[in-house]
């Protein structure tokens, strides 16, 4: 679990030597590049929605799955952080506002609510934990629907995609595409970067054994706060991106549904996989597209997805193929006799 | 600010009391399974929903499938819906919660949610969201006029019939010997269970018993709200906030902070409405800053 990190500088330069879900990020850039190139293939608006909510899984596995906290509550950092990106760019975009800033706010605001829920969240733990983001969140809805600037029901539509860096006219949508590309490719690489650090080994650490943790002088509530805060920081990045991207901020981002989807999509991919939350978001948007017509059969097939992924599937789809990898693989390490033979491992859900 | 009418005062007292008894019921159901399962029952809100549908299913549509002399009046459904969903509660209890009693308490959460989902979605998809009408009984139509207000027959009965079965419930598990077992249970199943009590059977029961306390719960505000599937729902939001304000510890807890943050929620609404939707979380919010393990709650 915390070997394959940091190579040494010796082997630096093979490609072996780097990091298995970077080493993946890498391949799967090629084809992504190419997307804007073949639409009929892959439609790119919705895969920059899949990369926007790939990276909300994202952020929600850092704390879910490595650090062992269940909110329920961050649909308030993706939704506001959305808010308050689409609410800039709308008034103040005209007036010369750069898009960086709107989205630097968006991820300040997300930021800012994770650290209110956070500070209080963390004083309960495990479902009370989760009860606490739940109702804090309800909070942040009700603001939603109350407050004259969000736009109440309609949330705000026509955000203004703006100039990157003041020239790259981001309302071509292949424009923004890369965009999106690059933030996620950064997000995911930060991610990786925040869980094999020594700060992401210490969030291990307190969620396998918090008593342990402490004695070894940690300040778990600490880790705890900066952990959510992170993961909210991430969540708002990717609510800025998606405001950004649908060019509408809506009601249905910071409700209870959001929330519970980007579990799902957690869940499904495999909780504290490399890869599994943006697998999983791939799938249930890919659902959602196809089955929007239905109405409630869709809530039906989510509960469904949870019932079956939590009594059957617990280690999600990219966790369970993980599983069945190294189970081969230490078939193979037996059938040979050769302990060497080194198995990449992610693993870390439960 | 103070130019409030006593009628108006007293009215949005009782909204609150009722809605305080709905509190009580639901979260002192979520404490007992809570108690013995260590499972939160995120499907609470859903089974709470399925039995008001039960009722309005039973008075509006099996009379028109079976017959008119099938119609199952208000105070046969009040038995039969808790009953039915307690016993549904028991089936996936049997099949589904129990392979979970080993793992993290995580997943009795997600599955439990999952349920709900289901369920909501299933009534959705056949009933749609707008509410349904469900008449209060003959009996309990009407009601007195106690000179500073009007107090309708059928409210103040939800009042009365909560209050006794929360003391009943109370009286249950904290003066009987059945009780005494079940708190022995929630302490220490292993040993309890190498007396020779059959743990297995009492987590069975028990969860149907907290269901049913739902489905009580739901049969009795079928009248109240309209009937539809989020009712559950929105409902529940508000019992989670109870919860940790009151804290898992006790059904005394649970009793008393429904039924305060009940009445807390209809002064709100008197004296500032734009907050009553809020002001339960704000209480939370407070409660968590200054006593993290609720106000009844033992810190473990």
């Amino acid at each position: 679990m915390t070997r394959a990190s940091v190579p040494t500088a010796a082997q630096a330069f093979s490609f072996t030597s780097i990091p298995m879900p970077v080493r993946i990020l890498l391949v799967l850039l090629v084809p992504a590049m190419l997307v804007p190139f073949f639409p009929e293939i892959a439609y790119p608006v919705f895969i920059m929605k899949v990369l926007c909510f790939g990276l909300f899984a994202l952020a929600f596995n850092l704390l879910i799955g490595f650090t062992g906290l269940v909110s329920f509550g961050h649909a308030a950092f993706f939704g506001w952080a959305g808010y308050t990106t689409g609410g800039l760019m709308i008034h103040y975009a005209p007036k010369g506002l750069p898009v960086e800033i709107a989205i630097l706010a968006g991820v300040l605001v997300a930021t800012a609510i994770g650290y209110v829920i956070g500070a209080l969240a963390i004083r309960r733990t495990g479902v009370y934990f989760s009860m606490v983001t739940l109702a804090l969140s309800q909070i942040a809805y009700f603001f939603a629907v109350q407050a004259p600037w969000t736009g109440g029901e309609d949330g705000m539509q026509g955000v203004p995609r703006g100039h990157l860096l003041g020239f790259i006219d981001l309302s071509s949508d292949t424009a923004m595409y890369y965009f999106v590309l690059a933030v996620f490719v950064l997000g995911f690489l930060a991610i990786h970067r925040i869980i094999h650090s020594p700060f992401g080994q210490a969030l291990k650490a307190l969620r396998d054994n918090p008593a342990r943790a402490i004695s070894l002088g940690y300040d778990i509530d600490r880790c705890k706060l900066y952990a959510f805060m992170l993961s909210a920081a991430l969540a708002g990045v990717a609510g800025s991106m998606k405001a950004l991207v649908l060019q509408l901020a809506a009601l249905n981002d910071v409700m209870l549904s959001t929330s519970t989807e980007v579990l799902l999509m957690t869940l499904l991919g495999g909780l504290g996989t490399g890869w599994g939350p943006v697998v999983g978001a791939a799938l249930v948007l890919t659902l959602q597209n196809y089955l929007a017509a239905l109405g409630g059969v869709v809530t039906i097939i989510i509960g469904f997805t949870f019932v079956v992924c939590v009594s059957f599937f617990r280690l999600g789809i990219i966790g369970e193929l993980q599983a069945a990898l190294q189970r081969r693989e230490s078939k193979k390490q037996h059938a040979h006799s050769s302990p060497l033979v080194e198995t990449h491992s992610e693993t870390s859900g439960r | 600010m103070f130019d409030i009418s006593m009628n108006a005062l007293m009215a949005q007292l009782l909204v609150g009391l009722i809605n305080g008894c709905f509190y009580a019921l639901l979260s002192m159901g979520l404490a007992i399974i809570f108690g013995l399962l260590n499972i939160i029952n995120f499907a609470h809100g859903a089974q709470f929903m399925v039995a008001a549908f039960l009722a309005w299913m039973g008075f509006a549509q099996l009379p028109l499938l079976l017959g008119p002399e099938f119609k199952i009046n208000f105070w046969l459904a009040l038995i039969l819906a808790p009953l039915i969903v307690g016993g549904l509660g028991i089936v996936l209890e049997k099949t589904l919660l129990k392979r979970l009693y080993h793992l993290d308490h995580l997943y009795g959460l997600l599955l439990t949610f999952g349920i709900a989902l289901m369920l909501e979605g299933a009534f959705r998809h056949f009933y749609g969201i707008s509410g349904l009408n469900y008449d209060p009984p003959e009996l309990l139509r009407g009601g007195i006029d106690l000179d500073f207000m009007f107090l309708p027959t059928y409210r103040a009965f939800v009042v009365v019939f909560s209050l006794i079965i929360c003391a009943v419930t109370w009286y249950l598990f904290e003066r009987t010997k059945l009780g005494a077992l079940l708190r022995a249970g929630t302490e220490n199943a292993k040993l309890l269970q190498a007396f020779g009590v059959n743990i297995p059977l009492m987590i069975t029961l028990t969860y149907g018993f907290g269901v049913a306390l739902a489905g009580v719960a739901g049969v009795m505000a079928a009248p109240i709200m309209q009937v539809n599937p989020l009712m559950g729902a929105n409902l529940l939001n508000i019992v989670f906030a109870v919860v940790v304000i009151g804290g898992l510890g006790s059904i005394l807890g649970a009793i008393f902070t429904g039924l305060a943050l009940g009445l807390v929620e209809g002064l709100t609404k008197v004296f500032y409405p734009e907050a009553a939707t809020v002001v339960v979380f704000v209480v939370m919010a407070l409660v968590l800053l200054t006593r993290p393990a609720g106000m009844f709650g033992k810190e473990k």
